[in-house]
């Protein structure tokens, strides 16, 4: 596990004051698909952020309780706002909130941003192999718009394990070809008609059929559901992928 | 109390008495790691204690098993929310394996096959408040969740509970492991909720 990720990268704010709760508000909301919306918010003097890292979030009730969860920004570094991607997860606490109930122009508290490991920048040497399950797509999005708003050539790749074609992430957005990105679909329970592959999870051949091959020494980040991140890792490792090149995050229990 | 949020309740909820600030209880045993699983074969796992004046103390696994154990039932902490109540473990007490050790340090740094690191002072190894555990549940524990040996520091968050673990340097001074030098906090008290710098 080389350390070449971000010292530091939390305390940039200065010793002593460290992460702040700030008030976010809700600008606008966009559905992904019938689970999982895009919430876009406005948050003041947000110190900025690295594709891949994550916010805390809180919810308070009006008796004083609280949660937090975390979820990966999807936005670029440097927008206007700082964007999230939530999955409804059934009986949640948290996430059917923010899907469903959060109203434009409500407030929300975050802090952040958080983890300095998961992390792309641009100016890379090595391409990119990016393979996320479901909601795991998140931070590999803010990937791939940090790659495309700096006009960064690094090779890029995305292999997206989805259940069913409805259940895509930013589908319009991911197809519509940036120079030296190449995506991939599969799909866990329906495929469209006529797709090739049968549905399934992933497995090795879907490997080696899209990913670079270990010789050319990509970087790997996996994110998704435990289960999906544990097999497709171990893939990984099977097929020669050097373990300090593959860097992963794992979302929760199941799913995907 | 922090912005309310308008129309959330949360999740009916007992008394929390044992849930630090900031988390929530799970029935799941979710994972955190920074990359793939390390597969480690029992035959050459080995556990090596390392004091400051550079004095080697050894187990491999017949060694570490063969030890007195203990059975400690322990509440998880983690830092990404989630805890974890009454889990049952089967390990070596620290203080069983560093009672033979000679040493002035106050701080120690753990590492584990795989790379990863993690810093704690060493008080908070001894007096029943670690252990070296190999057993989960009554079996063994599975290498996702850090077979076949992790440290256990159930007081602080559970990224201070080293998977893999392979080893411990013993130091006179302070320095950051893996998380606590990527913004995470020196020492990772759950009940004071130290998850970051600055916390
Ligand atoms: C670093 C990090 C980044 C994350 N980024 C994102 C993100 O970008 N987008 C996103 O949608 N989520 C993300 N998550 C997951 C998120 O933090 C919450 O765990 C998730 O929203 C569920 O919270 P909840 O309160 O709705 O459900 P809870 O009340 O916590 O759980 C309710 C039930 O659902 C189960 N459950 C929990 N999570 C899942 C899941 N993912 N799939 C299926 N069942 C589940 C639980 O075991 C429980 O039984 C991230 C998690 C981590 C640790």
């Amino acid at each position: 596990m080389a350390r070449t990720a971000v010292p530091g990268r939390l305390g940039q704010e200065g010793a002593g004051t460290g992460l702040r709760w700030r008030v976010a508000t809700l600008v606008e909301r966009r559905a992904e698909n019938a689970t999982a919306s895009t919430l876009v918010l406005d948050v003041a003097g947000w110190p900025g952020h690295l594709a891949g890292q994550h916010v805390d979030v809180r919810l308070t009730a009006e008796d004083g309780y609280s949660a937090q969860r975390s979820y990966s920004l999807a936005s670029a570094p440097g927008g206007q706002y700082v964007e999230i991607t939530v999955q409804r997860v059934a009986d949640g606490e948290v996430s059917p909130y923010l899907v469903d109930q959060l109203a434009v122009g409500d407030p929300v508290e975050l802090r952040g941003p958080v983890g300095g490991w998961f992390v792309w920048q641009p100016g890379g040497t090595r391409p990119v192999l990016l393979i996320g399950g479901g909601s795991g797509v998140v931070p590999l999005m803010a990937m791939i718009r940090a790659r495309r708003e700096t006009a960064d050539s690094t090779p890029f790749r995305l292999l997206h394990s989805v259940r069913s074609p409805a259940e895509g992430y930013y589908a319009a957005e991911l197809t519509s070809g940036d120079p030296g990105l190449a995506t991939d679909f599969l799909y866990t329970r329906t495929s469209p008609d006529g797709w090739p592959r049968r549905p399934g999870r992933i497995r090795q051949e879907d490997i080696t059929a899209f990913a670079w091959p270990p010789q050319t020494e990509p970087m790997c980040y996996v994110c998704g559901p435990t289960g999906f991140v544990e097999t497709t890792a171990n893939l990984l490792v099977d097929l020669g992928h050097d373990p300090d090149r593959i860097r992963t995050e794992r979302f929760g229990p199941s799913g995907g | 109390m922090g912005v309310v949020s308008p129309g959330f309740h949360g999740r009916p909820r007992e008394s929390s008495r044992r849930l630090p600030p900031g988390q929530y209880e799970t029935h799941d045993f979710p994972v955190l790691s920074a990359g793939p699983t390390p597969r480690i074969d029992r035959e050459d796992w080995e556990f090596t204690v390392t004091t400051e004046t550079g004095d080697r103390h050894s187990w491999n696994w017949a060694e570490l098993t063969s030890l007195p154990s203990e059975s400690p039932t322990l509440d998880l902490h983690c830092v990404t929310k989630w805890s974890k109540f009454d889990t049952s473990w089967q390990g070596v007490s620290l203080d069983v394996l560093l009672t033979g050790v000679e040493t002035a340090a106050d701080f120690v740094m753990v590492s584990s096959y795989g790379g990863y690191t993690t810093n704690l002072p060493l008080e908070d190894l001894l007096d029943g408040q670690a252990w070296i555990a190999y057993g989960y549940e009554g079996d063994d524990i599975p290498p996702e969740h850090g077979g076949p040996a992790r440290l256990l520091v159930p007081h602080l968050y559970f990224w201070k509970s080293a998977k893999w673990v392979h080893g411990m340097r013993l130091l006179t001074g302070d320095e950051p492991g893996f998380w606590e030098s990527l913004g995470y906090h020196d020492y990772g008290d759950p009940w004071r909720e130290q998850r970051y710098q600055g916390d």
